[in-house]
């Protein structure tokens, strides 16, 4: 590998200051914004929305958690209650947690990252935004015109004979899917086309080859969903009879046809996260990460054998067992990739240099949290203990601690580490880190007690319940409120930051990827001059952190 | 501590599949217990050990080390096979019922389950089982999918409108053990619940003969309250005035109805009779034709006492 370092200072700060791409004068008003083909004011717009999305799913979720305070009734009927959960699932799902690493974080930092000056394609790039845009609209009017009440798995034969507006939404996933797979395209033909000179395939920086993973499974495996939805739109329409049993349709064909996507889906979601920890790690610990080959390939280990599990969501469905011999046995082979990486990231941090700033605060309790998340998925993978497990609270414990207790916390460490490179302002540390205990500690308390729960035999997608499990169902919303809190705080935190003077220097963290070696924020064209890779990533040994890190 | 732990998670093992499947549960729950505190006692332990004192502070340079990556590599996979090889054994032993296994024909509808017998009869919400028998499920669906569960038993199994799906249970304690469905259906999901009730083979015997022991000698308008529930008509039709998916109970006898095709009935005991024999015969103004028809899996006594109980809720 090279071993010739470049000092970041060599590049930039001897041209002086430019105009960055929030203020550039070339580029004014709200139509420079609305047409933009720059992938840094895309990644910001696609930013605001997720984060909209975040929020309106998060309030669902907190319904659903208040509605669960006593068995029976309480201010949402079942109809009422189905509508809610289903929407938080879909919201958090297709508009929230699949585009919020890749399209906002990852359009923003990958260019920047391989010393690009944009994406391959930014008009596509666009396209991927407006598109988003539309499919958003058509889920917030199938909220508004009927309610969707299926799940957000849509399971037939229910969703093709339910009422509201299901169609609506089926066509809205539909189009956000093609969202997806163009900036899937979009980073693949990055990666590949437009590194900087000197920047082989193993001198990427691994939130590159997490998203490049990504990518790739946003490519093959979309399709698939965009297919299933619109047969479920033709059955609903027509009554074709590929689901629905009474005119000769499988509705198990559905459940293959959906987690087919759904589960490389999973991956779509936690690979990004898992990306962004690969790059806060290092960085908070001043050292070069732990066995960079083997992080960076099993993102795609993850990527690839993800593809081949689908059928662990389906072992109660009636599917044979042979079938579900296999589907199991590969599920435990695609655990072993991901138990490497969290070994990895913490040998990282062995003989380092550790300051805990609010990124790395996220880091660990990412650490923590998606141990617990990957660790519980043991169970679940076990062929007799799952038949207990399936549809219980259990795995809403376990997914909600990979999806949220995983890609959620290492975005929210994503945000507050690029925040200052995005926007050029830094937040307040310490209220910060608050956000950071209270979103932890609630966390905990929300989904932690919705192990036993599950165990004991609670069934998810209940709007009421046995009289035995109100305790532990009244202290997980009691957690939901301290998680909501949390959230607040980090949301005025940041947002206030963008009120005060531009004050964050070009590497605020002593990062040693490219994205840190450009002003903060960047300057339109991101670079002045051809950035070149001299140095690996993460190599400290002759790295000289600049004196105004904090 | 081992058996507090199983306690605090598991329900009380009541089917011979029980133990194999707790037993299981706990030796992942142990491996978890165990990597966690790995993993966090080693985050902590750097986060102190490593804290930053100086910005130059000087950090290893450590790219890999081959034995150590192999060390976890190797040691989860040998872990998850184990698991996996246990997994797969139980789940095997389980999957056939034994020759001889007592059948009954278990049919799901939105939101009500019911339960054939070998001698012709149905129950309704009661599966009634001899203990220490084993007994296999043929199940089906006449509308959308559900899972029938029984935690105490360990099992489930999704319920298919378009084909036979089966699962076994040998419960080894007499008990109640509730039945809920674990597979999404619609407005009446948290409450399409049955119960397995598991007696001795005489008591079984009993049911078989005279029926639901449980029903003996209450006075129809207790009976009626309690076959409200029992049947399911509780998750669409309210006591209280509210409108469900379906007419409220209460003050309904004499009243008025008007029908989708115009027609107008007072509610009397043979309306009553025939809401719930052809439910489809006859479709208030302002509700859809959704309930299922309870003919033949209702006993005379039983009708007569649902027509009791409505009469009783002025």
């Amino acid at each position: 590998m090279a071993d010739v370092i470049a000092s970041p200072a060599v590049h930039t700060a001897d041209h002086g200051h430019h105009a960055d791409y929030l203020s550039d004068p070339e580029h004014k008003g709200i139509w420079s914004w609305m047409n933009t083909v720059d992938h840094k004011r895309l990644g910001v717009m696609y930013l605001w929305c997720v984060l909209a999305a975040f929020f309106v799913g998060g309030l669902f979720a907190l319904l659903v958690r208040l509605e669960l305070m006593h068995p029976g009734e309480d201010f949402m009927n079942a109809e009422q209650y189905n509508q809610a959960f289903t929407l938080h699932g879909a919201i958090m799902v297709f508009l929230f947690i699949i585009p919020s690493i890749p399209a906002a974080l990852g359009n923003f930092i990958l260019p920047l990252m391989l010393g690009a000056k944009d994406v391959a394609f930014p008009r596509l790039n666009l396209a991927s935004f407006w598109v988003y845009v539309t499919g958003a609209i058509m889920a917030v009017t199938s909220i508004v015109v009927g309610g969707v009440d299926t799940g957000w798995t849509f399971y037939t034969p229910y969703s093709t004979s339910t009422g509201g507006a299901v169609t609506m939404m089926t066509m809205s996933v539909f189009v956000l899917g093609f969202s997806s797979i163009f900036t899937g395209i979009n980073f693949v033909a990055t990666v590949h086309k437009l590194r900087a000179p000197g920047m082989g395939w193993f001198q990427l920086p691994l939130f590159v080859w997490g998203i490049y993973a990504t990518a790739i499974i946003q490519v093959l495996a979309t399709p698939v969903l965009g297919i299933t939805m619109v047969l479920l739109v033709m059955e609903r329409a027509f009554n074709i009879g590929i689901f629905d049993a009474q005119i000769g349709g499988d509705p198990v064909l559905f459940q293959h046809f959906f987690w087919f996507y759904s589960h490389p889906a999973v991956y779509i979601m936690i690979l990004p996260g898992m990306a962004i920890i690969s790059e806060i790690i290092p960085t908070f610990s001043r050292r070069t990460i732990f066995g960079y080959r083997l992080i960076a390939l099993s993102s795609v280990a993850i990527a690839l054998i993800g593809f081949l599990v689908w059928g662990h969501h389906m072992f109660t469905s009636g599917e044979s067992a042979l079938a579900a011999s296999i589907f199991s046995f590969l599920t435990f082979l695609v655990a072993i990739p991901s138990g490497i990486k969290v070994f990895n990231w913490i040998a990282t941090m062995y003989k380092a240099s550790i300051s805990l700033d609010t990124p790395m605060l996220y880091a660990t309790s990412f650490l923590l949290l998606f141990g617990i998340g990957g660790l519980t998925g043991i169970f679940l993978g076990a062929l007799s203990v799952d038949i207990h497990l399936h549809d219980t609270y259990f795995v809403v414990a376990h997914f909600h601690y990979v999806m949220m207790g995983g890609t959620v916390i290492a975005f929210l460490g994503g945000l507050h580490y690029w925040w200052p490179k995005m926007f050029g302002r830094m937040y307040n540390e310490s209220v910060g880190k608050i956000a950071c205990g209270l979103v932890f500690i609630g966390f905990n308390m929300t989904f932690l007690t919705q192990f036993f729960m599950g165990s004991q035999g609670m069934p998810r997608r209940y709007y009421t319940y046995l009289d035995q499990f109100q305790p532990l169902h009244q202290f997980s919303t009691f957690g939901s409120w301290v998680l909501g809190a949390g959230l607040m705080i980090a949301a005025v935190n940041l947002m206030g930051a963008l009120r005060g003077p531009k004050n964050a220097p070009a590497n605020p963290w002593g990062g040693t990827t490219l994205e840190w070696q450009t002003q903060s924020p960047p300057i339109t064209h991101n670079f002045v001059g051809q950035p070149s890779i001299e140095h690996n990533p993460y190599d400290y040994r002759n790295f000289k952190v600049p004196s105004d890190a904090v | 501590m081992n058996t507090w732990l199983r306690n605090l998670f598991l329900p009380n093992p009541a089917s011979i599949k029980a133990e194999g499947v707790d037993d299981l549960f706990m030796f992942i729950l142990w491996l978890n217990i165990l990597f966690f505190l790995l993993i966090a006692g080693l985050v902590v332990l750097f986060c102190i050990q490593y804290k930053r004192k100086s910005a130059t502070q000087k950090t290893a340079h450590i790219e890999h080390n081959t034995a150590l990556e192999l060390t976890w590599t190797i040691l989860p996979l040998v872990l998850c096979l184990v698991v996996f090889f246990w997994g797969f054994n139980t789940y095997m032993q389980a999957s056939v019922a034994p020759d001889g296994a007592m059948e009954i024909q278990v049919t799901a509808k939105k939101w009500i389950w019911s339960f054939g017998y070998p001698d012709g009869s149905v129950a309704i919400g009661k599966l009634w089982v001899p203990a220490n028998k084993p007994v296999r499920l043929i199940m089906h669906s006449e509308d959308v999918l559900h899972a029938f569960y029984v935690p105490g038993f360990r099992i489930k199994q999704d319920v298919l409108p378009n084909r036979y799906t089966e699962t076994w249970f040998h419960a080894t304690e007499v008990g109640d053990y509730v039945i809920p469905c674990t597979e999404y259906c619609g407005k009446g999901h948290s409450e399409m619940k049955a119960v397995v009730k598991v007696v001795s083979q005489q008591d079984y015997e009993k049911f078989l003969e005279e029926g639901d022991p449980d029903e003996k000698g209450l006075p129809p308008e207790k009976l009626g309250a309690s076959l409200y529930v029992n049947l399911g008509c509780s998750t669409c039709h309210s006591i209280d005035g509210s409108k469900g998916q379906g007419p409220s109970w209460k003050g309904i006898y004499a009243q008025q109805h008007k029908m989708i095709d115009g027609k107008s009935f007072e509610v009397d005991e043979n309306y009553i009779r025939t809401s719930i024999l052809q439910p489809q015969s006859m479709i208030v103004e302002g509700y859809q034709g959704i309930m299922p028809s309870y003919q033949g899996q209702i006993r005379e006594r039983q009708l007569v006492a649902l027509i009791a109980y409505i009469k009783s809720l002025k």
